[in-house]
């Protein structure tokens, strides 16, 4: 492993997140996405990594499913979602043949792929990097920390929902984290509860409290609730951008909040 | 620039190492070796405990958080309610193990008497432990659960899975190879972002000629505990499971609607049937519970008459 690597494809990038959790299904990608479309709304330049090669959600999230990849002198341009490229992309989504093509391969050519998205993309200047993970704390997650460690991370961004179930496993990520020397910028609490349409009842459809407490019982901030829309599950299935379409809703307030507390966490004027 | 290579032979193939394409692959060397090609002794080991283990499900998604878990659970607890039904649910999400919460066990291994669970879970002493390990160490916990433990005289075996399509899952079906697994029920939310990980792991049953029992569309559609008209949180935007299953010729055995009480009983550890006999997902679970019999025993029929011609 470089002690001090070439600068390479990532020296152009200010900030580099990870969006954790541990547990699956509780909307690692879907923040990741609004995070990046609310980051874009302040200006930033950012980029997308996903790790996740089993199950890769993010270029649908843009409605960049379809896309290619291009080879470039540097490496692999990443996929860009408009012409000021404010928003770029790179996932084994957009490298399979078919959209049913399943990746099933085992931990060491996992590791290979992953290490080759870090270097190998060419990024060009960025502000801020997400990087998207699979659920767990396994080989996705350490070539992804290994390859990275370097550039120094800014930190992590946990995500569960309102369940012991889902806390029991994100305890874990955290453990993960501390295990990694990775910085914990915050614990995320989504699906928390939901509004119904009709007579505006709010239920906690996966029970509730779970989010404070896990960032209470690790010591880390609580950086926010976002509540079940299903405007925001359009939004992510259609590939629009929720940040812009639905600016008066309870979930943009949420997630724009967020997004101001990890610019907020940024160290200033670092090269 | 180092190339992955897409057309891997395969560890067990005689080209395992030498090929064109294993050039540069991590792995290369000890393809090469010849230690692919010879198979697993705990192949032929796993055979002979499973031999009284009459029926065995896996339960997959490809996409996470739809309710794998709470399915494999409910599942169990469904088949135990008949007090001569031994069932056995093995856990082998080793880095997210949730059964044990689901189950409300905090290490003792039995739920009722024709009830018992394993979990990597039993085995950490703190709910903080973090399983970091890489592929081959998981593959081997999961070699041990299958060959080490002493199962008995088990009806049905459930093995609830972690979301993917990688080594836990090659693994349960390659040790389960010899032993014969009767099939594997998916489950999925009705969103795109759900199904499209679904197709994949259906893609993987195929390729490794895993039987599809059918799928589960979970958390399809929410009725307001207060005025009592229904929601779609997750709305099917590409025809939900029931186009997916149309499409790829797999049985849709029901559709599950969200429920809170059903995610407060798995936080307190307790079955979901119990606390809402008449909830519209209790009768859901229990219609898709009757259709994984039936289909278990159309199989086992099936192979009687094939013995016996």
């Amino acid at each position: 492993m470089e002690a001090a690597a070439e600068p390479g494809n990532l020296a152009g990038i200010r900030h580099i997140i990870l969006v954790l959790s541990g547990k699956g299904g509780v909307g690692k990608s879907t923040i990741s996405t609004e995070l990046a479309l609310a980051l874009r709304h302040a200006g930033k330049k950012v980029g997308i990594l996903d790790v996740d090669l089993c199950g890769p959600s993010i270029p649908r999230m843009f409605g960049a499913q379809g896309r290619a990849v291009h080879q470039c002198d540097r490496g692999w341009a990443p996929v860009f979602l408009d012409q000021e490229q404010s928003i770029s992309l790179m996932s084994v989504g957009f490298l399979l043949e078919k959209p049913d093509e399943a990746v099933v391969w085992r931990g060491p050519k996992k590791n290979a792929l992953i290490k080759q998205f870090v270097s190998d993309v060419a990024w060009g200047e960025l502000d801020y990097l997400v990087v998207d993970t699979p659920p767990g704390t396994s080989d996705e997650h350490m070539a992804a920390i290994e390859a990275l460690r370097a550039y120094q991370p800014l930190g992590a961004l946990v995500v569960t929902t309102p369940q012991a179930v889902s806390v029991g496993d994100v305890r874990r990520e955290l453990t993960f984290c501390r295990k990694t020397g990775l910085r914990v910028m915050g614990v995320v609490e989504n699906m928390s509860g939901f509004t119904c349409p009709h007579c505006t009842e709010c239920t906690s459809v996966f029970s509730r409290g779970g989010g404070e407490e896990l960032a209470r019982l690790a010591g880390v901030p609580f950086l926010g609730s976002v509540p079940l829309d299903p405007e925001l599950m359009r939004s992510l299935e259609e590939g629009h951008d929720f940040i812009r379409e639905f600016p008066g809703s309870p979930t943009f307030t949420a997630l724009t909040a967020i997004a101001r507390k990890i610019l907020d966490a940024t160290p200033a004027g670092l090269p | 620039m180092e190339e992955v290579p897409h057309d891997c032979p395969g560890a067990d193939s005689a080209q395992a190492g030498r090929g064109a394409s294993c050039q540069g692959c991590p792995n290369q060397r000890l393809c090469a070796s010849g230690a692919g090609a010879t198979p697993d002794p705990a192949i032929e080991e796993i055979k002979e405990k499973m031999k009284t283990v009459k029926h065995k499900i896996l339960v997959l998604s490809g996409k996470g958080g739809v309710g794998k878990s709470t399915f494999s659970a409910h599942l169990a607890h469904g088949l135990a309610e008949d007090e001569n039904t031994q069932v056995a649910l093995l856990d082998i999400d080793i880095c997210g193990p949730s059964i044990p919460k689901i189950m409300g066990l905090e290490g003792e291994q039995y739920v009722e008497d024709n009830l018992g669970v394993m979990s990597v879970g039993f085995l950490l002493s703190s709910p903080d432990d973090a399983v970091i390990w890489r592929g081959p160490k998981k593959n081997g916990m999961i070699k041990q659960f299958l060959r080490d433990v002493d199962w008995g005289e088990v009806d049905y075996l459930i093995v609830d899975t972690p979301p993917g399509t990688s080594d836990e899952h090659l693994s349960v079906v390659q040790y389960l190879a010899a032993a014969r697994i009767d099939g594997a029920v998916l489950i999925t939310t009705p969103q795109e972002v759900s199904l499209q990980d679904v197709r994949k792991e259906i893609t993987f049953c195929r390729k490794v000629k895993l039987p599809v029992i059918g799928v589960v569309e979970n958390m399809s559609g929410f009725i307001c505990p207060k005025c009592k008209k229904e929601s779609q949180i997750f709305p099917p935007t590409t025809g939900g499971a029931e186009l997916m299953c149309q499409d790829l010729e797999v049985p849709l055995l029901g559709r599950v609607p969200l429920d809170p009480l059903i995610g407060k009983n798995c936080d307190k550890g307790q079955s979901f049937f119990i606390d809402a006999p008449d909830s519209p997902a209790t009768l859901a679970y229990r219609s898709i519970i009757q259709r994984i019999q039936e289909f278990c025993d159309l199989r086992q029929s099936k192979e009687e008459n094939l013995i016996n011609s």
